[in-house]
C-alpha cells in the first residue's frame, strides 16, 4: 500500500497547528479591535451633511438653547430634528444670500424636507427614550459628547451595548445633582449647565461638570460622589436591580 | 459523501444567522423616509379637521387668545408662581434669542445682522404695555412681521406662561407705568427671596438682579388685570 502522506506533510501539519494557535486569536482580536474602533463606531468622525451646520456656532457662540431646535427632547423618546421652518425663523433674515444655506431655502420653498445624515443611531431592536434620561438630570453631553463645541456634528460615544450597560449597571456613577442650584429640577439642571458654562467659563464648573462639557466624563469613581449618586437613584425611584435587564431596552 | 452532509448543514445554519432585518426593521420612525407617500415622508401630516380624542379646542380664549374677534385682556389660566417660572424658562429658550432676556428686543440674534424694516419687538413701549394679553398669545401662535409662528414649537399652555412672563418683564422694567413706585419695588426685592426653580442665568449684564421683584410684581399686576376684567 502506497503511503498516503508525503514527508512534507509533517511540516504542513506543524505549520497548520501553529497557524491555528496564532491565527485564530489574532483574527479574533483584530475583529474585536476593529468593531470598537472609530472605523466602525464612527466616534469622533464628523459626518458630512447637506448643510455644514455648526453646533459650536449656534449653541455656544450664539447661546441658543438645545430645546429651541430639539423641541421634543424633554417629553418624547425622540429629541426631534428642527423643521426647515425653524432654520428659517432666523435665516429668512440672516445670511439670506449665503450659498451654504441654499438647500434650506430650497427646502422651505418646495416643502421638501432636508435630508440630514443620521449621526446617532441605535439598532431598531433597541428602544431609547430621551425624555426619561433628561428628567433624571443626565446632561446631553453624557452621551453625545461636547456637542456645543462641535463644528460639524460627530458621535460622542459608541452607542454599543457595553457602553449603555456601563451606566445601567451603576447609575450612581453618572447621576448627580448640581449642589450650587438645589432649586433646579433635574430636567432643568441639564440645560442650566450650558448657561452656567457660558457665564462662568470652565473655571466656575465642578470637576464633573467640566468633564461633561468637554465630553470626557466617563462616570465617577469618587466614593463620596457615588454615595450621593446612590441616594439620588433611591430618591428618583430608579430600579437598579432591573435597570440592566434585557427588557429595559429590548421590548 | 454522507459524512459531509452534517458539515454542510452546520455551515448553512451558521450563515443563515447572518442577516440584519432585525437591525433595520421595515417600520416607520419619526421623520423617516417612505417611498409609499408622494412627498417621501414617513410622518404624515394631520388631515384638516382632525381632532385628537379629548383635545377639541372649544375654549377660544385659551386656544386663540381672542373671543369674538377681540383679544382677551385676562389670562385664561390661573396666574401662579409656577406659571411664571415655566414662562421664564420657555421665554429664555424660544424668545430670548431675538427679544433679549429682558424683552428689550436686544437679543443675540437680533444683534447678529437682522436688517429688518422694523426692529425686533421691544416690550417696554407704551403701545405694548397697553396691549391685551391676547395679542402676545396671537403673535406667538401666528407670527408677526418677520417673526415666524411658534405654534409648532410652543404648546398653548406654555404660550400663556410666556405671555404672563412677558407681562412680568414689562412690570419689572417700568414699574411706574403700572402704578408702582421705586420704593415699592425695592421693598418687594427685599421681602422676597430670589425666584427659585427656574433656569435663570446671567446671559447678559441685566438678567440676574431684577428677577427677585419681577415675578411677584407681575403676579400682582396681572391679578389686577383679572379683577378689572371681571368688573367690566
Amino acid at each position: 500500500m502506497a503511503q498516503i502522506f508525503k514527508p512534507s506533510a509533517n511540516h504542513i501539519t506543524q505549520a497548520t497547528l501553529m497557524g491555528l494557535a496564532i491565527g485564530v486569536p489574532t483574527v479574533w482580536l483584530a475583529i474585536a479591535a476593529l468593531s470598537r474602533s472609530p472605523a466602525n463606531t464612527k466616534v469622533n468622525v464628523p459626518l458630512n451633511q447637506p448643510i455644514p451646520f455648526s453646533h459650536q456656532h449656534h449653541a455656544w457662540e450664539l447661546g441658543i438653547d438645545c430645546r429651541y431646535c430639539h423641541t421634543s427632547v424633554e417629553k418624547s423618546s425622540y429629541a426631534g430634528l428642527p423643521a426647515t421652518e425653524t432654520c428659517m425663523s432666523c435665516h429668512s433674515q440672516i445670511w439670506t444670500n449665503s450659498p451654504l444655506l441654499e438647500p434650506v431655502r430650497q427646502s422651505y420653498e418646495t416643502g421638501t424636507p432636508i435630508k440630514w445624515n443620521l449621526v446617532n443611531k441605535v439598532p431598531d431592536f433597541v428602544h431609547f427614550n430621551h425624555s426619561i434620561h433628561i428628567s433624571r438630570g443626565l446632561n446631553c453631553n453624557t452621551c453625545h459628547g461636547p456637542v456645543q463645541h462641535m463644528q460639524i456634528t460627530y458621535k460622542g460615544n459608541s452607542f454599543q451595548m457595553q457602553w449603555c450597560l456601563e451606566c445601567h449597571r451603576a447609575p450612581d456613577r453618572h447621576i448627580y445633582k448640581d449642589e450650587t442650584r438645589p432649586d433646579l429640577q433635574p430636567r432643568q439642571q441639564v440645560f442650566n449647565l450650558y448657561w452656567k458654562y457660558q457665564t462662568t467659563g470652565l473655571d466656575g464648573l465642578s470637576e464633573r461638570e467640566r468633564a461633561l462639557m468637554l465630553g470626557t466624563f466617563n462616570g465617577t469613581d469618587n466614593p463620596k460622589e457615588r454615595e450621593a449618586g446612590k441616594q439620588l437613584v433611591k430618591d428618583y425611584g430608579i430600579k437598579v436591580q432591573q435597570l440592566a435587564d434585557c427588557s429595559v431596552c429590548h421590548y | 459523501m454522507n459524512r459531509r452532509l452534517p458539515l454542510f448543514a452546520i455551515a448553512a445554519l451558521s450563515l443563515a444567522g447572518c442577516h440584519t432585518d432585525m437591525w433595520r426593521q421595515p417600520k416607520g420612525e419619526p421623520l423617516g423616509e417612505n417611498d409609499f407617500f408622494p412627498d417621501g415622508q414617513m410622518s404624515r401630516p394631520l388631515l384638516t379637521g382632525t381632532i385628537a380624542r379629548g383635545k377639541i379646542r372649544k375654549d377660544d380664549a385659551f386656544f386663540t387668545g381672542a373671543v369674538n374677534g377681540k383679544w382677551v385682556d385676562t389670562l385664561p389660566v390661573p396666574l401662579t408662581k409656577a406659571l411664571l417660572e415655566r414662562g421664564q424658562e420657555r421665554y429664555n429658550v424660544y424668545c430670548s434669542p431675538c427679544h433679549g432676556q429682558i424683552g428689550d428686543g436686544n437679543g443675540m440674534i437680533a444683534n447678529r445682522g437682522f436688517t429688518l424694516k422694523r426692529p425686533v419687538g421691544n416690550y417696554h413701549t407704551d403701545r405694548l404695555r397697553k396691549m391685551p394679553v391676547g395679542h402676545f398669545y396671537d403673535v406667538i401662535t401666528n407670527g408677526y412681521g418677520a417673526m415666524y409662528s411658534y405654534s409648532s414649537r410652543v404648546e398653548p399652555s406654555d404660550r400663556w406662561a410666556i405671555v404672563a412672563y412677558i407681562r412680568a418683564l414689562q412690570v419689572s422694567q417700568s414699574p411706574e407705568a403700572y402704578g408702582m413706585d421705586r420704593f415699592e419695588v425695592e421693598a418687594l426685592k427685599k421681602t422676597h427671596a430670589p425666584a427659585a426653580g427656574t433656569e435663570s442665568h446671567g446671559g447678559g449684564s441685566h438678567a440676574g438682579e431684577s428677577h427677585a421683584g419681577e415675578s411677584h410684581a407681575g403676579e400682582s399686576h396681572s391679578g389686577e388685570a383679572h379683577a378689572e376684567g371681571a368688573a367690566h
